[in-house]
């Protein structure tokens, strides 16, 4: 057994508001700059859709993750290591910007420089590819926002397998919840896997997974190969760039600015230790339902004493063991079972997981007679088809998502009871499989959410942290030539490929 | 001009010597210096239309054409005698090579098209990028050219005095130039562009070709990768 530790997150979906502050204070951060326009490290789908780039979840069509052949090994999908080079020319598998959208702004200066005209004048869109006016904005991060859209198109969302979809067309029966998106930092990474320049990988210390950018070459296997398409080609720069679960400020023992920010407190961060090597053996097992619980069975418990000395003989700091005691993940993940990894059967191992949301029963014309089983209303019931989920979250298992559904209710009744004084909830506990002291945990986690309890983050040791005082004294975090970089710069080298105009290309008459 | 003796020891004996130079320590200090600057400026991602059918024709047309070159002009010679007699040499040579190259320079035409035609591409086209790819394509044409006029020298005794040059510039023979004296001038001219792409590799993208090459070293790496404290520390730092 070799223990390593990796800050993990998960979504509490049931308080998800759908605000996109998560996005924009990320986009603020990491991605307002040319080349990377359309990307979003961070972004908050509207499900059912098929989301941002569209149709991402098929991997039928774009290949991402993993597949296991028939002896029981995995290889990317998109193919073994000679195939992958094979494609080096022309990656068949990759997105084009219209998958994602065009990034565009508005040619706001016309509404001060038009001459009289007999109607308004109106700000077009100019594409910030071209700089030329474009016809038509047709897609973008959340584009099926708040069901936008027809349901014939959004109908297309993969997770509607085995779910009879039509009447969820219906308005009386329709449904949606909030997807906020990031990279998943898996612990078998495909992106990591597929790059030919070996330019990616993952951090020993915290799990996180980086691109070298002075050694990514812009083969762009990588973009094909994560089936979550959360890493994106820099058109600019010709390199690869993902979300880097803002690890400066880990290291700082600081929460991401996405989980920092959000207004609903719905984002936990919290140490996981794992049996790296169980990974590959986790990753392959035959049942595709199977993979969540194979990848619960790779998490350790960080009360356990062996656990415990076999993580500091690993070389696992005495604060992260003990951080990991307090893991918020931990407990949402493992000891209350409330919380789910995305879409599990890419056989990526993320460890970005999702607690799933609560809905309104199916029905308020039945809102009397609500089916209950015992003392829980039947989850099943709920407005949210069961299987939806659990294609999102288990690879199509139903039980443990209908497990947490009725965890989540359990809660939500014995606090009722009790502040009604309707009884102890004794009864709902049990049937629940809750003890007491577990449900008011859960309460304090998830309804109260203090930061305190929410970011659960060690430092790094100062002796393995990067040296940031020094790049900020010296070069700042700058990419290239430290210090002599720095646009606008000619390079003897070439410099980037995007146009050097930003502004519009050419003015608008009308 | 080019007969000129001066002028001949100038561009087939000094030339190509600067060109080498230039491309060797020039990717060098480009791959040390610049790291960021190496890449492959893939397009891919803002035009599919085209690229799938015209970087591949072209991608391993020439990969053919190059390995044929360093087969062809490099291999010792006992070797190549042991295997085919000149004149079969020079007709593998024509045959292998007249199909790639025609493969390749379809292939980069139909990537030119798309370059200059999609203002998403011609517009975030460096200069160097398409003047880079039109040099090819004339060295393309000018290697191509060189397959009907071989024909007329069937003897093999031209392709010798070619292989000749080629190893002699390889091998540091200050001779190597006179050998040039009376080829034909296609061939000189396809001799002289092929070194100035060799000049202007190190500040252009061809340096993605050193990149292609390492990039086999995936075929023996295991697939996922960690890097520890320690590893990352010991890494060069930035200048």
């Amino acid at each position: 057994m070799k223990i390593r530790a990796q800050i993990a997150m998960v979504l509490n979906l049931d308080k998800c508001i759908g605000c996109h502050t998560c996005s924009v204070t990320c986009k603020q951060v990491w991605t307002s700059r040319q080349g990377m326009e359309y990307a979003w490290f961070n972004n908050v789908e509207t499900k059912p859709g098929i989301g941002y780039p569209k149709d991402w979840e098929n991997q039928e069509r774009w290949k991402g993750g993993w597949k296991r052949r028939k002896n029981g090994k995995i290889v990317p999908k998109q193919g073994g290591r000679l195939a992958v080079l094979a494609n080096i020319f022309a990656n068949p598998n990759l997105p084009e910007i219209d998958d994602y959208y065009e990034p565009f702004t508005f040619d706001y200066e016309h509404l001060q420089k038009a001459p009289e005209l007999p109607t308004a004048p109106v700000a077009r869109p100019l594409s910030l590819v071209t700089g030329r006016p474009m016809e038509k904005i047709e897609w973008g991060p959340n584009w099926e926002e708040i069901l936008g859209g027809e349901f014939d198109k959004r109908s297309q969302d993969y997770n509607f397998e085995a779910v009879q979809k039509d009447i969820y067309g219906q308005f009386e029966n329709t449904f949606m919840m909030y997807l906020p998106r990031l990279c998943e930092h898996c612990l078998n990474p495909s992106c990591v896997a597929s790059c030919p320049s070996g330019s990616i990988y993952k951090r020993e210390e915290d799990g996180i997974v980086l691109i070298d950018q002075d050694k990514c070459r812009g083969w762009r296997m990588c973009v094909s190969g994560c089936p979550y398409k959360k890493i994106y080609y820099n058109w600019t720069s010709g390199k690869a760039e993902k979300c880097i679960f803002c690890y400066p400020r880990i290291e700082a023992g600081q929460p991401t600015v996405c989980s920092e920010t959000c207004v609903g407190r719905i984002r936990y961060l919290g140490v996981l230790l794992y049996d790296a090597d169980g990974i590959e053996k986790a990753a392959s097992v035959e049942d595709e339902q199977d993979l969540y619980e194979a990848q619960l069975k790779l998490f350790l418990d960080p009360s356990d004493p062996a656990v415990i000395e076999q993580a500091r003989a690993d070389g696992i700091a005495d604060n992260w063991i003990e951080a990991a005691q307090r893991s918020p993940a931990y407990k949402m993940a493992v000891d209350w079972k409330i919380a789910f990894p995305l879409h599990p059967e890419y056989r990526t191992l993320p460890m970005v997981w999702y607690v799933p949301p609560l809905s309104p029963i199916q029905s308020h014309a039945n809102a009397g007679a609500i089916d209950t089983i015992g003392e829980i209303p039947d989850v099943r019931s709920l407005r949210i088809p069961v299987r939806y989920l659990a294609n999102l979250l288990t690879a199509g298992a139903e039980a443990p998502i209908v497990s947490a559904l009725e965890r989540l209710l359990a809660m939500r009744i014995y606090f009722r009871q009790r502040q009604l004084g309707e009884g102890d909830g004794a009864a709902v506990l049990a049937q629940a499989e809750l003890s007491k002291a577990q449900v008011e945990d859960m309460h304090r986690y998830l309804a109260i959410a203090n930061y305190e309890d929410r970011f659960v983050i060690p430092t790094s040791h100062r002796e393995e942290a990067e040296d940031a005082y020094g790049l900020k004294g010296s070069c700042g975090f700058t990419f290239g030539n430290g210090c002599d970089y720095g646009p606008p710069h000619s390079s003897l080298f070439g410099g980037k490929m995007g146009r050097r105009k930003l502004t519009p290309f050419r003015p608008l008459d009308t | 001009m080019l007969a000129n003796s001066y002028v001949n020891t100038l561009l087939f004996g000094v030339y190509p010597y600067i060109c080498l130079v230039v491309l060797l320590i020039g990717s060098l200090i480009r791959f040390d210096r610049e790291p960021y600057t190496w890449k492959s400026d893939s397009s891919q991602m803002l035009r599919k239309r085209e690229l799938r059918l015209g970087s591949n024709l072209f991608h391993y047309g020439v990969i053919v054409v190059i390995l044929g070159h360093f087969a062809g002009f490099l291999a010792p010679h006992w070797a190549v005698d042991w295997a085919l007699s000149p004149v079969a040499h020079q007709l593998l040579a024509m045959v292998v090579g007249g199909i790639a190259g025609l493969t390749a320079i379809v292939g980069l035409t139909i990537l030119i098209h798309r370059r200059l035609s999609d203002p998403r591409i011609r517009l975030n086209s460096r200069k160097w990028d398409i003047a880079i790819t039109l040099m090819l394509w004339l060295q393309l044409l000018l290697g191509l050219l060189t397959v009907p006029l071989s024909a007329f020298h069937m003897d093999g005794e031209l392709f010798e005095t070619l292989t000749g040059y080629v190893k002699g510039i390889v091998t540091l023979d200050g001779g190597a130039a006179a050998l040039m004296v009376g080829v034909p001038l296609t061939y000189k001219l396809h001799i002289l562009l092929g070194f100035t792409l060799f000049l202007v590799s190190p500040f252009t993208r061809m340096i993605h070709i050193w990149s292609g090459a390492g990039a086999l070293s995936y075929l023996f790496r295991p697939y996922q990768i960690v890097r520890t404290p320690k590893t990352r520390a010991e890494e060069p730092t930035r200048p």
